[in-house]
């Protein structure tokens, strides 16, 4: 992947391939100096241990198509490459019905040479919301200058019912929004 | 700032012409491919590009979507564009390729098929 956006956008698939009906995607570059941190997490169906154990490996998947599965091996090379790591938790909602979903963390050093520029992140978030714009969405990128925040319950309270987030003219909004916050962090 | 007040004035300014856009029955469908595959060969900006032309042109009864693999991973960005019971499968696409076929197929109603799978072969 070129950009960190990319593994974002590729990562939240699984959230929303899970049922995921939250989403929360994170990106901390204050708690430690030279990091940045990247945190997924859903309330999807989640995965047993044995999942989680095998998920870093490319010829796990639960695709139907092929034997191989890329999106967190290309996370955990992303973060290694950086001197960093990923770290994912899962509950399954089979043992933990009312409280399940998973985790996936990516620590990245930003002073590595090896690490991909985050990207068009505006882009990424405006794609992943068009995809399933039924699920909730709330996005934090903290810098030492201030922080983005979207959140789309609060969208959604001022939008009512009828209006779609995936309307393009919401997208829109939503470009302009983050396009402005994120200048005023520069 | 954008604010939430400027939302809720989009939304009353929305709530007039919503009744217009639920009729897409019979329309087109574009499916972009968006798994691992899809995205590392570039998808994002050609769901970007259907999305802004789609509402920058105002075509009516065309809804743009996204799926996973599509199991032809060499040939991506990988775009389907189902008319009715027609499909067609539009490889390795670009943003410029997406507003082409845009123009000609979706407005236009004919199939550019330089881009499509079975060129490639």
């Amino acid at each position: 992947m070129k950009e960190l956006s990319l593994n974002i956008l590729d990562i939240s698939q699984n959230s929303l391939k899970a049922g995921a009906k939250n989403v929360s995607v994170i990106l901390d570059e204050v708690s430690k100096e030279n990091t940045l941190i990247m945190t997924i997490t859903d309330d999807g169906c989640g995965m047993s241990e044995e999942t989680v154990r095998n998920v870093t490996d490319p010829f796990c998947t639960s695709r139907k198509t092929r034997k191989v599965g890329l999106g967190i091996p290309l996370l955990k090379l992303a973060a290694e490459q950086t001197g960093g790591y990923i770290e994912i938790s899962s509950r399954h909602e089979s043992d933990y019905p009312d409280c399940h979903g998973t985790t996936v963390k990516a620590v990245f050093g930003t002073d590595s040479i090896d690490i991909a520029p985050l990207g068009d992140i505006i882009s990424t978030l405006i794609v992943i919301i068009q995809g399933h714009p039924d699920v909730d969405y709330l996005f934090r990128h903290t810098k030492p200058t201030g922080e983005v925040v979207l959140d789309t319950r609060e969208m959604r309270e001022v939008l009512g019912d009828g209006i779609s987030l995936a309307d393009f003219e919401v997208l829109e909004w939503m470009r302009n929004y983050l396009e402005e916050a994120y200048s005023e962090i520069k | 700032m954008k604010s939430l007040a400027e939302l809720k004035a989009l939304r009353d300014k929305m709530q007039n012409s919503v009744n217009l856009r639920e009729d897409t029955e019979g329309g087109m469908r574009v499916v972009v491919g968006m798994a691992t595959c899809g995205i590392a060969a570039g998808a994002r900006p050609v769901l970007s590009a259907f999305v802004e032309k789609v509402a920058e042109k105002k075509i009516e009864n065309v809804i743009v979507t996204q799926t996973g693999c599509i199991g032809i991973c060499q040939y991506e960005p990988v775009v389907e564009v189902f008319d009715g019971k027609e499909k067609t499968t539009y490889i390795k696409m670009t943003a410029e390729k997406a507003a082409e076929v845009i123009e000609k197929h979706i407005i236009g109603g004919k199939v550019v098929t330089e881009y499509t799978i079975g060129a490639a072969k």
